[in-house]
């Protein structure tokens, strides 16, 4: 137990050697707080532990601090996403401390989308620093109980530290060197992008093995049931670093009316059944993006239910 | 250089609908270099103005100077003497010129003919693009002479992001992720040791975050 970064239950899950599964809630657009619980109650025991999304795509919606602190008062261990598109370094440093006195205990560092993709394609980007430098600021205050500047922290924020990682973006050869320099920075866990190129992504996690990276932090696989033809069309074209094969379209079509959802499914049940087996791979981190009360579904057929309590 | 683009007529027209006499003046400076605010881009408007001007029936007396440059007193104190013989001042310099024409005669107008875009070179003939954000401590050493502050559109220290695809930015196709080159570079060198090293936080001091900036030479001051 001492040993214990956050002592989320996250981390108990992936220290004690179960294969995590995480989940994603979007804050509503909106404060309808009514409509967040209940997006979340549908993961509620279902997952280790939820992603609040910050302002996803550039979309203004409740700030993904607030909305994981509702998840802690529901009894719903969430995972704080931070973007540094939005904030400089007193912000951020002051959000880190915020969450964790609500009683956060996951954070995952992030960039975050070009403004340019929102709706707010006018506003001024910040970018003070960058998801590499928050990760070791995270680290450093946790680990160092010292801000960046150096002063001491009253009370430093004891935060599981998770970066992302898109294999699918280029230049491919330097994505797991920058995995790499992720885990160096501070990273205890990794959640990938939506995986949808099996062969791409088995040949980085090969990478990744070979350089003994999931020995030092815990990869987590994106996956991201497809709902429809549409939605898989615009994630190949529209999505940033989403790599959808054609064939993948092809097999939702070939599904037939009314049925495409379902072969989305199959297909993310599929991977997980592989990830499972896959050397590295610590859980799965499943989006499913307006599709919570899906969640439970998908849980039961992937057999990752019930989730493990660890004390 | 300073790289700018004209404004659009329209918002020209609009900032002098009160005027019968203008003075344009153009700068020899980049402004000329880059096609937008030299002599010859001077006539262009001058031109331009007083056939729209003609069109709504309100004809526009125009005279059009260019001076060396506008970022300088020197040249600037040479219109002391017409200045202020018209009912507002048209400069086709970047954002400088209104400014010290501004200082040195307050009695006068001045509007900026021009939107002063960035700090860049002419990729091919016609196409300038942004290579400096003037940021005021270089590190390009680090990244063989490109810069991710100016570049990146997320002026990233430890790149690329997830969102660098065939080499180019997330934000347009048209646009390169500088990242990309770097690596690239890099890799096929055989230095990728040389990026894959945190890079600490930048000091952002030295650039407009750290407010207006002065640049003091004690051996040249008088």
């Amino acid at each position: 137990m001492n040993d214990l970064k956050s002592g989320s239950n996250l981390e108990k899950v992936l220290k004690a050697g179960h294969f995590a599964f995480t989940g994603e809630c979007g804050p509503p657009k909106g404060a309808n707080v009514e409509h967040l619980k209940e997006k979340a109650a549908h993961l509620k025991g279902v997952v280790d532990s939820v992603n609040l999304t910050d302002n996803q795509t550039a979309v203004v919606r409740m700030s993904s601090w607030a909305a994981a602190t509702i998840l802690v008062q529901q009894g719903i261990e969430p995972n704080y996403q931070l973007v540094c598109r939005d904030r400089n370094r007193l912000a951020i440093q002051s959000d880190i401390l915020g969450v964790y006195a609500m009683g956060v205990r996951n954070m995952l560092c992030l960039s975050g989308d070009h403004q340019s993709f929102g709706n707010h394609p006018e506003a001024k980007n910040v970018y003070d620093i960058d998801s590499m430098q928050l990760i070791a600021l995270a680290k450093k205050m946790r680990d160092e109980g010292k801000f960046m500047n150096e002063e001491e922290i009253d009370e430093p924020p004891q935060l599981f530290i998770g970066a992302a990682s898109n294999p699918f973006a280029d230049p491919f050869e330097f994505r797991v060197h920058r995995l790499g320099m992720k885990i160096e920075a501070g990273a205890d866990f990794i959640q990938t992008q939506c995986i949808y190129n099996m062969d791409k992504w088995r040949e980085f996690m090969k990478m990744a093995v070979d350089m003994g990276l999931h020995e030092k932090a815990y990869i987590l696989a994106g996956v991201t049931p497809m709902k429809s033809i549409g939605m898989a069309q615009y994630m190949a074209k529209s999505v940033p670093g989403m790599d959808v094969p054609e064939s993948l379209i092809k097999r939702l079509r070939g599904a037939g009316k009314g049925k495409v959802a379902e072969e989305g499914i199959k297909f993310a049940l599929e991977q997980i059944e592989e990830f499972k087996e896959m050397e590295g791979v610590a859980g799965i981190h499943l989006m499913a993006i307006e599709w919570e009360h899906k969640v439970p579904e998908i849980a039961e057929r992937a057999g990752v239910l019930p989730r493990p309590k660890v004390d | 250089m300073i790289v700018a683009d004209r404004k659009p007529i329209n918002e020209l027209l609009e900032m002098i609908k009160d005027c019968n006499k203008i003075l344009i003046l153009g700068c020899k400076g980049c402004v000329t270099v880059c096609n937008v605010g030299g002599s010859k881009e001077v006539g262009i408007l001058a031109s331009i103005l007083k056939i729209a001007r003609n069109k709504e029936g309100k004809p526009l007396e125009v005279v059009e100077e260019t001076l060396e440059r506008q970022c300088d007193p020197e040249y600037i104190q040479q219109v002391k003497d017409i200045v202020n013989d018209y009912d507002a001042v048209i400069s086709m310099a970047c954002g400088v010129g209104p400014q010290f024409l501004s200082e040195s005669y307050p009695n006068q107008r001045f509007f900026p003919a021009v939107n002063t875009t960035f700090f860049g070179g002419a990729v091919q003939h016609g196409i300038w693009a942004e290579r400096c954000a003037g940021c005021g401590t270089c590190i390009i050493h680090r990244f063989d002479g490109m810069c991710p502050i100016a570049r990146c559109s997320k002026s990233l220290l430890n790149g690329p992001c997830g969102g660098s695809a065939a080499g180019k930015c997330e934000i347009s196709k048209e646009v390169d992720c500088v990242w990309d080159l770097i690596v690239t570079k890099k890799m096929d060198q055989g230095r990728m040791e040389e990026i894959t090293s945190l890079k600490p936080v930048k000091d952002w001091r030295t650039a407009r975050d750290g407010g207006p900036r002065k640049s003091v030479r004690e051996e040249l001051i008088e």
